[in-house]
């Protein structure tokens, strides 16, 4: 029992680590600039394609294949700095003070066009690029074989996690993103560029997704299609977490990757329903979700 | 004013007509007016401020209980097959309204999202009900017991799609002028003055919730029959979301505009596939786009403009 | 006679502050009353109880001696009392008059779905609503659009439509210019004797205590300090402390 169920752990905690980073930065999006960002999982997939591309290439061109690993996070860098600021700058800003509707529309069509570049500049292929995952091998513990880049992943993930509370409790820019999120207002009336504050946190926002999408690819590959599948899968989280919460979203990702495992394991047939199971039954008892608080209105 | 009756029926004449001089746009036309149904849903809830980026459950909703009834149960007479899908959707919209529309803005767009997701993972799912990923095919209907060819039910099809386009039509238009539709727009500008005449907010978006999903379930209904196979792919969040463009594209104002946006996609997309198949949601995204920034309220604003309407009193903006 | 309203021990606190400790307060039939009390005492908070909005730790609150304490504000609304607020609440993007027939349609049962709103018999009784409260030339204009002063009154005429056997006003005049108040009270008055409704209203100004109350109320950290006929209540030093400040 021990011996299937561990494995399976290890690779539950694997798919959370992957999860939390589009979550995280879902997430982090919406507290600084109260809009989620439905294009979000697409930024994730051009991760992953930029990410695997250049893997590939890497390994084609005859470099060392050591030069995989960093390639993983530059790429998901490189991706930020492409589209983070440009798509701030001039969608999103636009959409300030909009209504829910119109900020939702707008990051939809976003997400529409993307997926066609996406299929223009990647085509419609399957793309495999483990070097990393293959470089990092295997080891065996207590009779247990681990695949060594899960471990890695899931070590990346808590890293990401402490780098972020700390960013935000101590450096200067963190500090200010916290209070933009805790009053715009006061902030903007307190002299703080609000407007600089939502370019960076946006470009951050897109940062995790690129990395977590790029750091899929030496265990999954990318395919069409994998943006709209990962969308969802990052709202269930984040909304389970709490939009806004940065540490909601590292708990809910381990609990739906869990509820996946246990789906797998005792009813097949509901491995792909359990993320939303789950984010229903949060929603229905706390609707803000698990971290989350809402707001009350005066009259 | 007066023009603008005059346009629908003008509009509606020109599509009973467009058959007739290119039959090939018959079909492309009966899934536009699908479509444009389930749209016309969204575009109830986006009044009251609502955005539901889960609608396309309701529209397959309705698909596969035509479906299940014509196969499964045998009894295939578009007659029944149509008020079974209604009645199905509706009961649906009723018991998933029940616990959605108690939240509002994001949190309503995303448990929506999160129900739609769950009716798609069960339809591709529940193979002995659904047909799994493969899903249901459905045999040319009878209509009132009459078999008919294939033609020949594709062009009544045709018809009763755009007479029930005109009845239900009307019959919404009654309804959002009414007390209780005039409400709903009341939920959106002042929900804490409504709880205070004694109107409940619940119910009042219950009901606009269980009849827009009623409607998206005619569109299914319209829609399985006309294609022939019903996928689970027709709950997925995407097509919801095209649910909600098609509705803003067309504009959520009146009855029309839905159903102008999805005619608008479908024979744009007819013109697409032929030069571009590779870049529709492009042309979908920047189109989307463009109306969001340039059109607030969608193509229908523009012919409304055109027939001389400046009362916009009692709309809701998005 | 049983009191048309009447609260218990009304209690309740917000993150410790006490905004309600143990009001005790009965309204007549026909009376018209006046709050008033430094901010912060809870005087809304009362009206908030009153009306569902927020519930009460612990006391009771009737109406024709009949409790209503903690139910829904819909469903006391419907029992018969109306309110006004002192941020008017309209649905401003309607017009004034149709924010009025949305209440009488509200009154009579919200579950049309076929006649219009906007019918002969709602707008001939909602124009004589907006009359009485001379807001008839303003009847067309989009609710949202209206000046201050005006939308307090549609807010009042909303209210007035409702048909109330109490109606509860928050700071009717407030907002509104000096200039102007005397003669807002002089129609506020004449509308509600027109139609027969008891009043409860917060305020602020004295001198518009003195001459609409039949009584006054002085609340003083979340529970009445003194009551009764204005002049009266007026005299007393504790009164002048806390509200006059003198």
């Amino acid at each position: 029992m021990l011996q299937t169920l561990i494995p399976l752990f290890v690779d539950a905690l694997a798919n959370a680590a992957l999860i939390f980073f589009v979550a995280v930065g879902l997430t982090l999006v919406f507290s600084v600039l109260r809009i989620l960002n439905v294009a979000h999982g697409s930024l994730y997939s051009i991760g992953a394609y930029v990410a695997a591309s250049v893997g590939l290439w890497i390994v084609a061109a005859g470099l060392p294949a050591w030069l995989t690993f960093p390639a993983l996070v530059l790429s998901a860098a490189f991706t930020a700095l492409l589209f983070g600021p440009v798509i701030e700058r001039t969608l999103i800003r636009w959409t300030y003070g909009k209504s829910e509707a119109v900020q939702v529309l707008v990051t939809f069509g976003l997400f529409l066009i993307l997926e066609d570049l996406q299929r223009m500049v990647f085509g419609v292929q399957s793309i495999y690029a483990d070097t990393p995952m293959a470089l990092l091998g295997i080891s065996e513990i207590g009779g247990i074989v681990y695949l060594n880049y899960q471990l890695a992943l899931i070590g990346l993930a808590v890293a990401v996690l402490i780098g972020l509370r700390l960013f935000i409790r101590r450096s200067r820019t963190g500090k200010l993103l916290a209070a933009v999120v805790a009053d715009r207002e006061v902030s903007q009336a307190m002299g703080i560029d609000t407007n600089k504050m939502f370019m960076i946190a946006f470009t951050l926002g897109v940062l995790l997704a690129a990395l977590g999408g790029a750091m899929a690819t030496p265990t999954t590959g990318v395919a069409p299609g994998l943006g709209a599948d990962t969308m969802v899968l990052a709202f269930a989280v984040a909304a389970i977490g709490g939009l806004g919460q940065v540490e909601g979203a590292a708990v809910a990702s381990v609990i739906v990757a869990v509820a996946k495992v246990l789906a797998i394991y005792y009813a097949p047939a509901l491995d792909a329903v359990a993320p939303y199971l789950v984010m229903l039954a949060v929603l229905l008892v706390r609707p803000y979700g698990l971290f989350g608080a809402g707001a009350t209105r005066r009259i | 004013m007066r023009a603008l009756p005059l346009i629908l029926a003008a509009g509606l004449a020109l599509l009973a007509l467009a058959p007739l001089a290119a039959p090939y746009l018959q079909f492309v036309l009966t899934v536009a007016v699908a479509k444009g149904f389930a749209a016309l849903g969204v575009a109830l809830l986006l009044r009251a401020g609502l955005i539901s980026l889960g609608h396309a459950m309701f529209f397959a909703v309705g698909a596969y209980a035509a479906a299940f009834l014509a196969q499964a149960v045998g009894i295939n007479d578009f007659l029944l097959l149509l008020p079974f899908a209604v009645a199905v959707s509706a009961l649906a919209g009723l018991l998933v309204g029940a616990f959605l529309v108690r939240y509002r803005a994001i949190f309503f767009a995303m448990l929506n999202l999160a129900v739609s997701m769950v009716a798609y993972a069960l339809a591709s799912k529940l193979y002995s009900i659904t047909g799994g990923t493969d899903g249901l095919r459905i045999d040319v209907p009878t209509l009132m017991g009459m078999s008919l060819e294939k033609a020949q039910f594709d062009q009544a099809l045709y018809y009763i799609s755009l007479v029930l386009l005109a009845v239900v039509g009307w019959l919404v238009h009654r309804y959002l002028k009414s007390p209780l539709g005039q409400a709903l727009a009341a939920v959106h500008t002042n929900e804490v003055r409504l709880e205070y005449l004694g109107v409940s907010a619940w119910s009042t978006l219950l009901a606009a919730y269980t009849i827009s999903a009623a409607l998206a379930g005619i569109g299914g209904a319209i829609a399985a029959v006309a294609i022939g196979h019903v996928l689970p792919e027709y709950a997925f969040w995407t097509e919801s979301g095209h649910l909600v463009l098609t509705a803003v594209l067309g504009g959520i104002a009146g009855i029309a505009g839905p159903f102008v946006g999805s005619i608008f996609l479908e024979l744009i997309h007819t013109v697409a596939v032929g030069y571009a198949a590779e870049a529709w949601n492009l042309i979908v995204g920047v189109a989307l786009l463009a109306v969001i920034f340039f059109l607030p309220r969608g193509l229908f604003g523009l012919i409304e403009s055109a027939a001389g309407v400046k009362d916009h009193r009692g709309e809701t903006e998005l | 006679m049983t009191a048309l309203l009447k609260a218990e021990n009304l209690e309740v606190a917000f993150g410790g502050v006490k905004a309600a400790d143990g009001v005790n307060l009965s309204i007549d039939e026909g009376e018209f009353v006046a709050i008033i009390g430094p901010n912060g005492s809870g005087k809304t908070t009362f009206l908030n109880l009153c009306t569902g909005y927020v519930r009460p730790v612990s006391g009771e609150v009737w109406l024709d001696g009949k409790p209503i304490t903690a139910m829904a504000p819909r469903r006391i609304a419907r029992k018969g009392i109306a309110r006004a607020f002192q941020i008017p609440q309209l649905f401003t993007e309607h017009t004034v008059i149709e924010n009025v027939m949305l209440a009488l349609a509200a009154h009579r049962g919200i579950w049309q779905a076929f006649a219009p709103l906007d019918r002969p018999d709602y707008r001939a009784e909602a124009m004589a609503l907006l009359d009485l409260l001379k807001l008839a030339d303003h009847a067309n204009a989009m609710a949202g659009a209206l000046p201050e002063g005006l939308r307090k009154l549609a807010d009042v005429t909303v209210a007035m439509a409702l048909k109330p056997r109490l109606l509860l006003l928050d700071e009717p005049t407030s907002g509104v210019s000096a200039l102007e108040r005397f003669p807002l009270m002089d129609t506020l008055m004449t509308a509600m004797r027109a139609q027969g409704v008891t009043a409860l209203f917060v305020e602020h100004d004295m001198e518009i205590v003195e001459t609409y109350a039949d009584r006054v109320v002085v609340w003083d950290s979340g529970s009445v300090m003194a009551e009764g006929k204005p002049s009266e209540v007026m005299k007393d030093p504790r009164v002048l402390k806390s509200v006059v400040g003198a």
